[in-house]
């Protein structure tokens, strides 16, 4: 299992490769791994099917108790199967669709990156392996989205489903954290069995949150939906693979992963539902209003995630099994659409329902695959959608509670959809062709047997449910309930109310069909708001502010000015130093050993007079002659207290220092008074106030324990183990030595910097 | 003493963080070497003042007479004093290359040429 998760990254990194070597027959070689895979996996669905889990476990970072853990059961199988069937038929058609792209090997990398991701996803046990594979996806997406990255409309829609998605994703991690932490465990299959502990933790509202914010954002769910019919400006096939077979879903099998572990309780039906609903309704209604084929499904898409995921929030047995026939047929209609429409584009060079129509004649397989697509939407005929409706109505009109809000939800959902199934089955195809569309021909067969096995697939499904759909229904429902019921899935219920309900909304949805340039029409004029205060604008107001926020702390803080970021440093320096001085330290009883005698009081004011007089002086030689003045202050105090070498080192600095300026400075300008009043009494108080500080931070050190047994120790082994009698040269030479060389290189640095600075002239004839 | 010396040290401080703060570069290079002494001279107050003797071991014996001054901070000033010393001398000839090839001693006219 591991060997087949990973399969699909390694062959991305060889992809570029393959497509050099195979050409034009890259797309089909391509599809050789998906469909090893779907063989693989359709190879387990006799023991999955039977109830069991399959479970693989390496160790990745045991320090930190992290494991690369997978697990499979009928819910990841359901997804594999679907990431890898129709995988196979994106990597065909991706051939065709891109024939002579010279990025082509580039883009099945990324589709090849995507599926390897994908399939972690769904089949990740440790929730941490189950968020990089979904961070993962979303990077994938967003190269796949802005793959033609020329347009500035694809860098766009990329970025957007990259920030909405990737937010989303920063909430799945807390709450993944979180549950971790309340679950006592990161592994799925440990914390499938802790859902009741976990409900009844108070953290439990936080954790449902944050997860159903991550599965939201992904899933397309108002009010994030408008990052999806926005990713429409990826190539098609990406559109029909992630934005609508897979990568969207992974909100709906995240939300069925949880609901036995999160849901049930009052706030995830109520939250789950409504929005579910809501975004059913919202996606079904936006589709009325677009012309472009692809724009259409994409709302329609987030209709059908819609539905989805009111089912998972409902909760019941039926709703389980709903949900599950419902996210396989929508896999297979949705896929044909969308492939059709890149089909159409292909043929036809155009997507626009407005621009196509009488279509059949030329383009035949195409029109059968859409329109059997198209009828699979709308949720009618001998099709696996069919029976995945009437479970949808069946599962609404059995829950009482609900039934008198969600009923009528999910008639007018069901009969915009068949309205949105009208629009693109047979626009494009019925009527009369228009004079443009003359030189339309059919698509190659890498184009066209993508979207025929799919429409091909859901009738085969539809008509012999028990073979394949029944089983993996069957598994994956019993994932979501956590216990196994066989999904009895049939076309023909025989008269009941939900038969009733599919007739009404079939009624509707055709009346919707016949007034829908009335609809466009009037709509036009009503949703200008949609543009002005929609989710769409929250997102680019928040853009913008977010930028405007970056930049007016960079200029506030990042001035240029030396002056301004010395004063800001000191200014928390010293606020820090003041909080710790006043708030934290107790003081103790300040020593005032030694006393002072008069010549210390001769020495303090020397120095103090000698550092006022460099500070105002308005000579240069004043200045440097009253740091000479303070220098040799200092080393009398050196002296005086028991330090003789220090007295004489910076005796010997202080005179090297008064020299050098004095040499250098009759290169430097004058001194030049620069600031006015008001910056130099600023820079008063500020150094005033730090010298303050300063002076209280001595006396607080003098306070502090004093029995220095380092000090002892080089006492005691400095003539018995350096030989040597002057203390402070023992340590510089020998105990300390390498700080000593380090010493010296800093000393050598700095003498090759002057010298090299000397030397190097800007411009021939600049005096040094 | 401490008092005395706080006061001192404070001064110090204060002084050489109002030449660092002007906008005249060759003043923030007397600051520096201000600040590098007045550190210094921290760190040696904070290890302890005593007047008694430095730390060397008379003849004849093996250790110095207690109490004796502490010798790490000792060692570690010196150190310090040299290798202010040495930035000293390269920010000096540093400023002297800036302002030559700049034409300005003023450092907020510096801000403007790094543009």
């Amino acid at each position: 299992m591991t060997v087949a998760v990973l399969s699909g990254f390694v062959l991305a990194l060889a992809a570029p490769w393959l497509v050099r070597a195979t050409g034009r027959a890259a797309g089909w070689v391509t599809a050789l791994l998906p469909l090893a895979l779907t063989v693989y996996f359709g190879s387990l669905l006799g023991q999955i099917g039977a109830g069991d889990a399959l479970n693989v476990t390496h160790s990745w970072i045991p320090a930190l108790g992290m494991q690369f853990s997978l697990y499979l059961d009928g819910l990841g199988l359901l997804f594999a199967l679907l990431i890898c069937g129709i995988g196979t038929l994106i990597f065909i058609y991706s051939g065709g669709y891109l024939p002579n792209d010279p990025h082509l090997g580039r883009f099945l990398s990324m589709l090849l990156l995507f599926m390897g991701a994908m399939l972690g996803l769904v089949l990740a046990d440790n929730v941490i392996v189950l968020f990089v594979f979904w961070e993962l996806t979303s990077i994938s997406s967003y190269f796949l989205i802005g793959f033609q990255h020329s347009r500035p409309e694809a860098r766009a829609a990329a970025l957007q489903a990259l920030l909405v998605t990737g937010v989303g994703g920063v909430a799945l991690l807390l709450g993944v954290l979180l549950l971790g932490q309340v679950g006592g465990s990161l592994e799925l299959s440990t914390l499938l069995g802790r859902g009741n502990e976990i409900r009844a933790h108070p953290l439990y509202l936080p954790i449902l949150v944050l997860v159903l914010l991550g599965a939201f954002t992904k899933s397309a769910q108002v009010p994030f939906h408008f990052w999806l019919p926005a990713a429409m400006e990826a190539p098609t096939p990406v559109s029909a693979y992630l934005h609508s077979a897979t990568m969207v879903k992974a909100g709906v099998y995240l939300l069925a992963r949880m609901s036995p572990i999160l849901g049930g309780t009052d706030p995830w039906v109520a939250l789950v539902t409504t929005v579910g609903a809501v975004t059913m309704l919202a996606g079904g209604t936006l589709a009325l209003l677009r012309t472009d084929l692809k724009q259409i499904l994409a709302y329609t898409t987030v209709a059908a995630l819609g539905t989805l995921t009111m089912l998972l929030g409902m909760g019941t047995a039926d709703a389980a099994r709903a949900c599950m026939t419902f996210l396989l047929a929508h896999a297979f209609y949705k896929g044909a659409l969308f492939l059709g429409a890149g089909s159409l584009e292909h043929g036809a060079g155009s997507r626009d329902v407005d621009h196509l129509g009488g279509l059949w004649r030329t383009m035949p397989l195409t029109t059968a695959a859409a329109g059997l697509a198209a009828l699979a939407l709308a949720g009618f005929g001998p099709v696996l959608s069919f029976i995945g409706k009437e479970l949808l109505l069946e599962a609404v009109l059995a829950q009482s509670p609900t039934r008198a809000l969600l009923a009528p939800a999910v008639l007018a959902g069901s009969a915009l959809s068949v309205a949105a199934a009208a629009i693109v089955g047979l626009r494009p195809f019925a009527g009369t062709r228009p004079d443009e569309l003359s030189d339309a021909q059919e698509a190659p067969a890498s184009l066209w047997l993508g979207p025929v096995v799919l429409a091909a697939g859901g009738v085969v499904l539809g008509l012999r449910p028990e073979i394949l759909a029944e089983p993996i229904v069957t598994a994956s429902a019993a994932s979501v309930l956590t216990r196994r019921e066989v999904a009895d899935l049939a076309l023909w219920h025989g008269p009941n109310p939900a038969l009733a309900f599919s007739g009404a909304s079939l009624v509707l949805g055709l009346l919707v069909y016949r007034a829908w340039p009335t609809i466009r029409r009037s709509a036009a004029a009503r949703t200008w708001w949609l543009s002005w205060g929609g989710p769409s604008r929250w997102y680019e107001l928040g853009l913008q502010a977010l930028s405007w926020l970056a930049e007016s702390q960079t200029r506030l803080l990042q001035s240029g000015y030396l002056r301004l970021y010395l004063i800001m440093i000191l200014i928390t320096a010293n606020g820090l130093a003041a909080y710790a001085l006043l708030a934290r330290v107790r003081w103790q009883p300040i020593v005032l050993q030694p006393a002072v005698q008069l010549h210390d009081a001769f020495i303090g004011a020397l120095i103090l007079l000698g550092a006022l007089a460099a500070a105002g002086s308005a000579s240069r030689l004043g200045a440097v002659a009253a740091l000479g003045v303070v220098g040799a202050g200092i080393s009398l105090v050196y002296i005086s207290f028991g330090a003789p070498d220090l007295a004489m080192t910076q005796f010997l600095v202080e005179a090297f220092t008064v020299i050098l300026l004095v040499l250098a400075f009759y290169h430097l300008p004058r001194f030049a008074r620069l600031s006015g009043r008001t910056a130099r009494l600023r820079d008063v108080v500020i150094a005033g106030v730090s010298g303050t500080l300063v002076a209280a931070l001595v006396l607080l050190t003098t306070t502090a324990r004093r029995d220095s047994r380092i000090a002892e120790y080089f006492a005691e082994h400095s003539v018995a183990a350096a030989h040597g009698r002057n203390i402070v040269n023992v340590i510089l030479v020998d105990f300390r030595s390498l700080d000593t060389l380090g010493e010296i290189t800093v000393l050598a640095t700095a003498a090759i910097g002057v010298y090299v600075l000397l030397r190097l002239r800007p411009e021939k004839g600049s005096t040094p | 003493m401490p008092l005395l010396l706080a006061v001192v040290i404070g001064g110090l401080y204060a002084t050489a963080l109002y030449l660092i703060l002007r906008r005249s570069i060759v003043k923030l290079l007397i600051g520096l070497a201000l600040l590098t002494n007045a550190a210094n001279l921290l760190i040696f107050t904070s290890a302890g003042l005593t007047r008694a003797t430095a730390p060397i071991v008379p003849l004849g014996s093996d250790r110095p007479p207690a109490p004796f001054a502490d010798p790490l901070a000792q060692a570690m000033i010196l150190t310090a004093i040299v290798i202010g010393f040495g930035v000293l001398a390269f920010m000096v000839v540093l400023v002297h290359r800036a302002v030559q090839a700049v034409g300005t001693d003023d450092l907020d006219d510096l801000k403007a040429t790094d543009t």
